[in-house]
């Protein structure tokens, strides 16, 4: 059973949904501290979403200078699953371990909605599992989550409709290798039939099945 | 301030009451002595003029564990499972700073539920504004939703519930109400007080600063005049991101069993808090505020104590735990500092700069003064004289289209869509629905069976303008309704109680008889009203505000995946319960065509409300709506436009289409269902579920795709345009 990491920034607050969602998919995941700069051997991480360091001063300014982030790099850098869930995109944008910038919603307001998301590229860790231009049902919630790049970034998803200004319907972006993911939407909001999709579970067996694979190697 | 003011006068206290802290002590208090009282005994802190009105409330159920007097209270809604909740209101400060007002009213009481202990995983938001055709109204409703928003998201709580409600009488005076709701993830519920003498008082959280100095004596106990916006300094500032590791500390302290007690410092600041542990646990206070950490290094005695910087709690330490507390407390970032210990003996010794500058006992401060106030009801014989059937109404379906687009019925999907209401994976109803339906507890999150709460808020305000005493118990009522429509048992309520100046004696006399409905409806529920909380002079200069008594009701389900759909199948019959009557006195409509709120309040039966709460309960049938604002025609829309089709039905025999359509009789709900279970609900079948348009045989026919329209669009074209 590969471990995965779900790293706690302070003011975090997704961390728990997606340790519960991915144990509920058979993952060992736990919790790492955002002032360790280790990952206690786990086989991926994953930035949740929430309000690193309140969001202050820009959205994952701060975080990205946690010690955490240099465990975040090693994983990257080896090619291991690294998955970063809105807030957690942004700190990966910040980090430039992906492309891009994430800023205010075109209509200046905080959005929880449900997106349906196409998935355009299957090679990444978070869409092994999908097929290519799969439609998925899952939510977002963010202030800042309009995708900017000055280069042409690999697309992992892209918005069906588009829900916050984003630059080409973006909503979640791979590095040129596909092993670092950043997206908005929350899978792990859409794990359960009764929270009104469960399509989040291939983003989130992706990944265990993505860790999996790269521990065996 | 002038100089002929004295200075007790200045802070709010009456002659008399200087003079009661005078003869208390035996001598002149100290300026700091006498603002300590001045927030102690103020409305906001003491209930000086409510709490005789409180005695004859129901507080105990089998389910309750935790009545009023603490944090919130405390429901057992499954085996083993406890659930605390509260309501508050920030009306004041909203008014003043909307942003900052809302945000923290959502902070204050998730510290309430915090204090005792519990995780907290749920926010409702009921809204009361004066009309979005007047750009101040618009600025305080943008404001206050951005605010709670802000707030509540950033701590990662899903905002599930509330209201927004627009009626001129809240022009000037909003109404910002707030309901935090939590789970206990053990069975020790934390209580707001030391275990003895010799614990220690420990300041966990945010550095104390200069803001909300003042606030509970100055903001929440006065009426509001011309030139409110000079008491802005009044108004705290949140930090949402502070508040989250106070959240995550505090319940790692507690799990970790390293607390006694916890209180949440609000109101009156480090006084109130130091006062009221001390006196709940009957011992006293030895206290140094040079050791409460500052914002800023200049701040006298006076300001420290009377701070209302937000993000701080008061935790009640045993000497050989500190060290761990300080701790984890270091670990999330947050200060920890020893201010004081308790005592025996039951005085408040606070020394500041080495000199004693306070010296009182602290029953003394915590048992504010206790007023009869008068008590003359008003005379509304001018308003019950028009009967509103005598006006002259236009067609049903101009009525219908212009109901649907009155943002207080419009869809409120522009103000949930702004708030996080899915964070924490508890979330199967979601805003929009009559209720809001949560499975708990987290530890057993996605178990087969497993149990939920439905929660709901209500505040007729109108129809308490009319009628105080059947305004406070269709309170009770329509939250029962919304609960059992989602097939929740209602358990318990908390209020929160929103009056102009309790110095008036129609206001008093308006205030008793809403808490008799309360009661009255709470009793034949079989329910109990475990916390709340009283807002008095809300008034501007154009008047006060409706007597509106907000409940938040708190029920259980036993599997929460068995609560009824949300939307109405086709092909199922439409059945109407309850007794639809010829009343119209106090209707949206009545306020949307003629923009008056007038007549005679609809009539309330108790008994009627049990039964079909115990109907809708029953689980027969499928979807279910209940009745309320906009009567019949109203709900039939709703259900058409939530489901995405349409209905044909026929009013019952001897029903006129105004009264019929319009009317806002209470007791009433619809329920959709397979046509061989119609008999078994006992009511009147209407007709079908079906198609693409709402027709009301010989009276109205429109499509659902119109009325849909109408009812999105309304609130955003009045938000949105630039």
């Amino acid at each position: 059973m590969p471990k995965i990491a779900v790293v706690v920034f302070p003011g975090s607050n997704c961390e728990q949904d997606v340790v519960h969602a991915l144990r509920a998919e058979g993952a060992d995941a736990d919790y790492a501290w955002h002032g360790d700069d280790d990952l206690g051997g786990a086989d991926g991480v994953v930035l949740p979403g929430g309000f690193a360091h309140g969001d202050y001063l820009r959205t994952g300014a701060i975080a990205r200078f946690s010690p955490v982030m240099h465990a975040v790099r090693s994983l990257a850098d080896e090619g291991k699953p690294v998955l970063g869930i809105c807030n957690g995109f942004q700190i990966l944008a910040e980090a430039h371990l992906v492309p891009g910038a994430l800023i205010k919603n075109e209509g200046l307001r905080f959005l929880c909605v449900w997106t349906e998301v196409t998935v355009e590229d299957t090679g990444t860790i978070a869409t092994r599992a999908c097929e290519k231009g799969q439609r998925l049902r899952i939510p977002i919630n963010h202030y800042e989550g309009n995708y900017r790049a000055n280069v042409e970034p690999r697309v992992a998803f892209r918005y069906v409709d588009n829900p916050n200004g984003a630059w080409q319907n973006i909503a979640g972006v791979s590095n040129d290798a596909g092993n670092v993911v950043g997206l908005m939407p929350h899978p792990e909001r859409a794990s359960h039939e009764s929270l009104g999709s469960a399509d989040g579970r291939t983003v989130l067996t992706s990944l265990i099945e993505s860790c999996r694979l790269l521990q065996r190697a | 301030m002038t100089d002929t003011v004295p200075l007790y006068a200045a802070l709010g206290l009456t002659t008399d009451e200087y003079e009661r802290i005078e003869k208390t002590l035996g001598r002149e208090p100290s300026h700091t002595e006498l603002a300590m009282f001045s927030v102690m005994w103020s409305e906001h802190c003491s209930y000086k003029s409510s709490r005789m009105y409180f005695r004859d409330l129901p507080t105990h159920a089998p389910w309750v564990v935790l009545g009023p007097g603490e944090g919130a209270g405390v429901v057992e809604v499954a085996p083993g499972v406890l659930v605390a909740f509260k309501m508050e209101s920030h009306n004041h400060p909203s008014a003043v700073e909307p942003f900052q007002g809302a945000a923290t009213g959502v902070g204050g009481i998730v510290r309430d539920i915090l204090s005792l202990g519990a995780r907290p995983i749920a926010v409702l938001d009921p809204l009361r504004f004066g009309p979005l055709t007047d750009d101040r109204n618009r600025y305080l409703f943008d404001g206050v939703v951005r605010g709670i928003a802000s707030y509540g998201n950033s701590l990662g709580l899903p905002t599930v519930g509330g209201e927004a409600v627009f009626d001129p009488a809240y022009s000037g005076n909003p109404l910002v109400n707030a309901m935090c709701v939590g789970v206990f993830e053990d069975p020790e519920v934390l209580k707001g007080r030391p275990r003895g003498p010799g614990d220690l008082a420990v300041l966990i959280g945010s550095k104390t600063g200069r803001d909300g100095i003042g606030g509970a004596s100055i903001l929440a106990s006065q009426e509001f005049e011309v030139g409110a916006e000079n008491k802005r300094p009044s108004v705290q500032v949140g930090d949402p991101f502070t508040e989250k590791l106070l959240i995550e500390a505090c319940l790692e302290l507690k799990q970790k069993g390293l607390l006694a007690g916890m209180q949440d410092l609000g109101a009156a600041g480090v006084t109130c808090s130091l006062s009221e542990t001390a006196a709940s646990g009957g011992v006293g206070i030895d206290g140094d505020l040079d050791k409460v950490p500052l914002r800023e290094a200049d701040m006298g005695p006076w300001e420290i104590r009377m701070s209302e910087s937000q993000e701080r709690l008061l935790a009640c330490v045993a000497p050989d735990r500190i060290d761990e507390v300080v701790r984890v407390c270091t670990k999330w970032g947050l200060d920890a500092s020893v201010v004081a210990r308790y005592t025996e003996g039951g005085r408040i010794v606070l020394k500041a700069h080495g000199l004693d500058v306070s010296d009182v006992p602290a029953q003394a401060l915590a048992d504010g003064p206790l007023y009869e106030r008068p008590v003359v009801p008003a005379d509304r014989s001018a308003l019950h004289a028009l009967d509103p059937l005598e006006l002259a109404w236009p067609s049903a379906e101009e009525i219908l289209m212009r109901l649907l687009a009155s943002p207080s019925i419009a869809s409120k999907e522009w103000v949930w869509r702004q708030y996080d209401h899915m964070v924490r994976l508890n979330s199967v109803v979601v805003p929009g629905a009559d209720a809001a339906v949560l499975r708990v507890p987290e530890s057993r999150r996605g178990e087969p069976g497993q149990p939920g709460i439905v929660l709901a808020t209500d505040g007729p305000g109108r129809i308490g303008s009319l009628d105080p005493y059947i305004g406070g118990a269709l309170a009770v009522c329509e939250s029962a309704r919304n609960v059992s429509c989602l097939g929740g048992r209602p358990l318990a309520i908390t209020d929160c109680l929103n009056f102009g100046s309790p110095e008036k004696p129609e206001v008093m006399a308006d205030f008793a008889a809403t808490l008799r409905g309360i009661r009255d409806a709470c009793v034949a529920f079989g329910i109990a009203v475990t916390g709340g909380n009283v807002s008095f002079y809300n008034e501007s200069p154009t008047g006060a505000v409706h007597p509106t008594a907000v409940v938040g009701m708190l029920g259980a389900i036993d599997d929460v995946y068995a609560h009824r759909p949300v939307v109405a199948r086709e092909g199922d019959v439409v059945v109407l319960l309850g007794e639809t009557k010829p009343e119209l006195g106090g209707s949206e409509a009545l306020a949307v065509i003629h923009d008056t709120v007038a007549g005679r309040a609809p009539s309330l039966d108790l008994d009627r409300e049990v039964a079909l709460a115990q109907t809708l309960q029953s689980g027969v049938g499928s979807y279910a709506h209940d009745l309320s604002d906009g009567g019949l025609a109203v709900a039939l829309a709703e259900m058409c436009i939530a489901s995405g089709v349409g209905a044909d039905v026929t009013l019952p025999a001897g029903v006129d289409p105004l009264w019929g359509l319009f009317g806002e009789s209470t007791a009433r709900a619809i329920v959709t269902c397979r046509p061989d279970e119609a008999p078994a609900l006992g009511g009147v079948v209407l007709g079908t579920v079906g198609g693409s348009r709402l027709c009301v045989r010989d009276v109205l026919d429109v499509r659902v795709d119109d009325i849909a329209r109408v009812y999105r669009e309304a609130i955003p074209a009045l938000m949105e345009r630039r």
